[in-house]
């Protein structure tokens, strides 16, 4: 199964500002953690290995596509 | 015992190195540590003499390679030192690893028993050097040569041409082949001038060993973050004669002088075993991760195998026991093209077996590397988080990574595997490539009958189903290269190969990995596979 595209969530604005809300008094690096664990969490849960991969490659392109080109850069995600 | 360690082996000078014309010896084997002293022990046990080259004088200095796992010792137990190691060693196959304070979880290694060897042994590499040398010496067929060192490898027409330094001058050989078994810092490798490719890491890493009784099980533990190295990494293995290997991770700036120094290092075991702790240093290293091997390990007629082929983090157990898989893989394969039952391209596959092998430890080991010892504050956010979660989360154990020990590599995608004909899905941990699966036969154990030349088995629960191949069975054991049936009817062993209700037949190579597997074997087919299995089909 491909990673879902379309959206797929029943209270988008609710669950954005429960993301916020977790992240709520936290220092830089403690958001750092929490993002990792979650993603952690949600890889597992996901299982799926396809899915998390293409979504680790659409999420590193679409940083990629917002940095400006640099000096031998174009690094590939795999 | 006596210790071992005193043992100081003289030069001999042989009668090669007066003769006017260099002697020829077919094999020479670079290297007396454990992977040259295996290689020695397989091909006496073919038949083949074997001269033996070290410029060392006495038995490995300190303990270096510890952890010998099963498979390894499977392969000891073929050459007959597999007992001697196990009874001198410590048996351990459980661990436990620690983050801050608390424990994260424990594991273990070998949870289902009927295995006549244990997930691993503990041995200090000098104890493993000894009873191989003793065992070499029964031979009589091993020509060991100490205080003697290749100062040149030149190849000739059909052979190479070996200049050798000792102390009492310098002779001349002439070899058809060369195991080039001399380490990490391999002069063989040197001499030809071939590059190690790879990495090496920025850590580094203390290895203490210290005498001294500790109430502790014979266990393997590691600490993330512990108190005692914070930030960094420790781990505890107990070895043969209340010897500990204590292993503490001390960062990329540490001064090599101020870190060995013995006044420092106690400080670190006692902050590690506790102030009162009495103790005695047994051997004190500093280290850096290597990760690198030889594009090829086979050069024309230098066989390159143990750390002078490849070199990797010793965090999982692969060096050492790598090595050993090496010799165990190359020596039937030169036995049989000794012999002429197989042709010289057969040695074209040690290359694409242990390449690939070394390639799955040098992943292994790089991985585990990467979560020990972070290299960017996001990677030791994931690691954090990995442990901190594993407390509480089964699923996040599975991420938590102090080294991922070795077992026996599977030959996946190698050219001497024949037919699957019980296909993928049935006991997929010994199709074509594994390693044989060890399982209690009649009073003993599989592997006694299974290893040295090709052996079929038949695993049947009712024996009277093999009957109609009896005839196969006999014209197979006459063959030039023969192929030995054996029944096999004991139920674990049955189960562990998917023969269970139907029979199913096994062709094992001389090194006891699977080459072939049917329900229903022909003669042609299994002749076939044996041709396969000895290059001689492409």
């Amino acid at each position: 199964m491909p990673l879902t595209r379309e959206p797929n969530l029943e209270d988008p604005d609710g669950l954005y500002a429960a993301i916020l809300e977790a992240h709520c008094d936290l220092s830089e690096a403690e958001s750092v953690a929490l993002n990792a664990r979650l993603v952690l969490l949600l890889a597992n849960h996901i299982g799926d290995e396809a899915v998390v991969r293409e979504a680790l490659t659409l999420a590193r392109q679409s940083i990629d596509a917002a940095a400006p080109p640099q000096e031998g850069g174009g690094r590939s995600f795999s | 015992m006596r210790d071992v360690r005193q043992i100081h082996f003289p030069h001999r000078r042989s009668a090669d190195q007066d003769r006017p014309q260099p002697r020829h010896h077919p094999l020479v084997i670079v290297g007396a540590g454990p992977v040259g002293l295996v290689a020695a022990l397989d091909l006496a046990r073919k038949g083949h003499a074997s001269v033996v080259i070290d410029k060392k004088s006495s038995l490995s200095d300190g303990s270096r390679s510890i952890c010998w796992a099963k498979r390894s010792l499977e392969i000891m137990d073929r050459l007959g030192v597999g007992q001697a190691l196990t009874e001198k060693g410590i048996t351990w196959k459980t661990g436990k690893v620690f983050f801050d304070r608390g424990r994260v979880f424990e594991f273990d290694l070998l949870p289902d028993a009927q295995h006549r060897r244990p997930a691993f042994v503990n041995l200090q590499q000098y104890y493993f050097e000894h009873f191989c040398i003793e065992a070499a010496k029964r031979t009589g067929l091993i020509d060991l040569r100490w205080q003697e060192e290749v100062t040149s490898l030149t190849p000739t027409g059909d052979g190479l041409l070996l200049n050798i330094a000792t102390p009492a001058g310098g002779y001349r050989l002439v070899s058809d082949w060369v195991i080039a078994a001399d380490g990490a810092r391999s002069a063989l490798r040197r001499s030809l001038g071939l590059a190690f490719e790879g990495r090496v890491f920025d850590d580094q890493f203390l290895i203490c060993d210290v005498r001294l009784k500790l109430g502790r099980p014979a266990e393997r533990w590691f600490w993330f973050d512990p108190p005692f190295n914070r930030g960094r990494s420790a781990l505890l293995h107990r070895q043969a004669d209340d010897v500990w290997r204590l292993d503490f991770q001390v960062g990329a700036s540490a001064d090599r002088d101020q870190e060995t120094r013995p006044d420092n290092v106690a400080r670190r075991v006692r902050a590690m075993l506790g102030e009162d702790v009495l103790f005695a240093f047994e051997w004190i290293s500093l280290y850096r991760f290597q990760s690198r091997r030889l594009e090829r390990f086979r050069h024309g007629r230098v066989l390159f195998a143990g750390d002078a082929a490849h070199q990797m983090s010793p965090f999982g157990a692969r060096g050492g026991n790598s090595g050993i898989q090496d010799a165990d893989n190359l020596v039937w394969k030169l036995d049989l093209v000794l012999r002429q039952l197989a042709p010289a391209t057969l040695i074209d596959s040690y290359d694409q077996e242990r390449i690939a092998a070394a390639d799955e430890n040098l992943i292994n080991t790089a991985r585990s590397t990467d979560f020990i010892a972070p290299k960017s504050a996001i990677s030791r956010a994931f690691r954090d988080g990995v442990l901190a979660l594993a407390r509480t989360e089964p699923w996040a154990r599975r991420l938590v990574n102090s080294g991922r020990l070795s077992v026996a590599t599977l030959y996946q995608t190698s050219p001497l595997n024949g037919p699957d004909a019980l296909g993928p899905g049935v006991a997929p941990a010994v199709r074509p490539g594994a390693a044989a699966l060890d399982a209690p036969v009649a009073a003993g154990w599989l592997h006694d009958h299974i290893g040295d030349g090709f052996v079929g088995v038949w695993f049947a629960r009712d024996p009277s189903l093999t009957q109609p191949f009896a005839r196969d069975a006999g014209l197979l054991s006459e063959r030039a290269l023969p192929v030995k049936t054996v029944v096999v009817s004991d139920a674990i062993a049955c189960e562990r190969y998917g023969a269970e209700p139907a029979p199913a037949y096994y062709l094992f190579r001389p090194d006891q990995h699977v080459a072939a597997r049917w329900r229903h074997p022909q003669r042609a087919a299994v002749e076939e596979a044996v041709a396969r299995a000895t290059g001689s089909r492409c």
